[in-house]
């Protein structure tokens, strides 16, 4: 009874919509076999190469394994605060 | 009880009961089928007890009501079971590993359904384990099978083990089974991947226990969800339908129950593997209470 109020004012999400939400995503994983361990030390590592170049804000980025269909992709959002005064002269290597 | 299991005049006939033949399993190969060979299918799922064995003993029943000539593999060593589901665990002498180790001739352990003629069954071994037979051994079996049936269809294990590998491996199709649950629905996809990297490409998916009712209060994945997370071919829903449990009980294919509803779809599935293009049945058979619960405004939501 308690759900189905919930549910009435919009509150929470029906649960097969949930279950459809998380089996996307666990089996983006799954079938990249990429867990979410290795993402979050790869997201580190973005933040550490991409802070050389560019002021980023942290908390805000995104990095995440999307699909469609069949193919997968790594997305990434990345919020930049402001350009480092040096980036220009900076050499990329 | 074990009297009216081993009972071989049930007295019915079906379509499927063409012609009689002798007591023997299968008399020798028919001159007109000699190097015909018939399609392999494996059942498959990954997850255990989602319905395998029950797709294997309905697919099986129905191709042989149309007419066909099948049998039926039980592939999971140690834990058989689809002996008891079609109800012909008391005829069992041989099984499949004392074939395999050539104890037997393979015609020797087939067993006639005692509803039709056309329809075997090649029992699992129960007291051996899954490594007694190894993948090639099964796939020589498969071939020796496919020159005498039409069909021969594989009831898979559960598991990505051994017993998995043995079960595809003489296969030229396969039928993923799944519920709409997360766990069935997330293994269907890793069994999936297996499948393809086993050269098992365009598996056909088997959506069972549908609960239309919780479907529409959105407490169920739907038909639709499911297929666009496994981006496989749909083959069926069969919706979950207590006649199952009682078929099962009664060692009888719900297939053969013409009142049930999983009977329609099972028949459906039947149908579409032979080559026909059957429209998707109507899974909601409303009560009263669903019906006053679709026009509450609970509905929006979903």
């Amino acid at each position: 009874m308690l759900d189905f109020l919930a549910r009435l004012f919009g509150r929470e999400e029906p649960s097969g919509k949930q279950a459809k939400e998380r089996l996307r995503l666990v089996l983006v994983h799954d079938r990249a076999s990429i867990s979410p361990h290795l993402l979050d030390t790869l997201r580190v590592d973005l933040i550490e190469v991409l802070s050389k170049y560019v002021e980023i804000d942290e908390d805000a980025l995104e990095v995440n394994l999307e699909r469609d269909s069949d193919a997968i992709a790594l997305v990434a959002n990345i919020p930049i605060r402001r350009m480092k005064p040096s980036t220009a002269t900076r050499s990329v290597t | 009880m074990s009297g009216r299991l081993t009972d071989s005049n049930s007295g019915q006939s079906y379509a499927g009961k063409n012609k009689v033949t002798e007591d023997v399993a299968t008399s020798d190969v028919p001159k007109d089928r000699q190097n015909k060979t018939g399609r392999v299918i494996v059942i498959t799922s990954g997850k255990g007890g989602v319905g395998k064995t029950t797709a294997t003993a309905n697919i099986g029943t129905g191709l042989a009501r149309a007419g066909h000539r099948v049998c039926m593999v039980d592939a999971d060593v140690g834990l058989r079971n689809l002996d008891v589901i079609i109800g012909l665990e008391n005829r069992i002498v041989y099984d499949l590993v004392e074939v395999i180790e050539g104890t037997c001739k393979l015609r020797s352990a087939l067993i006639r359904d005692k509803r039709m003629d056309n329809l075997f069954l090649l029992p699992a071994a129960q007291t051996r384990d899954k490594d007694a037979i190894a993948p090639e051994q099964f796939k020589e079996l498969c071939l020796e099978l496919a020159q005498d049936f039409d069909f021969v269809i594989v009831d898979s294990p559960a598991g990505i083990e051994q017993g998995f590998r043995n079960a595809i491996a003489g296969a030229d199709e396969a039928i993923v089974v799944t519920t709409p649950e997360v766990s069935a629905v997330r293994d269907a996809d890793r069994i999936t991947g297996m499948l393809e990297a086993n050269e098992l490409y365009a598996p056909k998916l088997i959506i069972n226990r549908v609960r239309p009712e919780m479907v529409r209060r959105g407490d169920m994945m739907d038909i639709k969800d499911v297929i666009e997370i496994l981006a496989i071919e749909l083959l069926g829903v069969i919706p979950d339908d207590p006649s199952i449990i009682v078929a099962a009980n009664k060692g009888e294919p719900v297939i053969l129950d013409s009142k049930s509803r999983a009977a329609i779809a099972y028949d459906n599935i039947v149908r579409r593997i032979l080559g026909e293009d059957v429209p998707p049945m109507n899974l909601q058979q409303e009560g009263l209470l669903e019906r006053l619960r679709r026009l509450m405004p609970s509905r929006k939501a979903n």
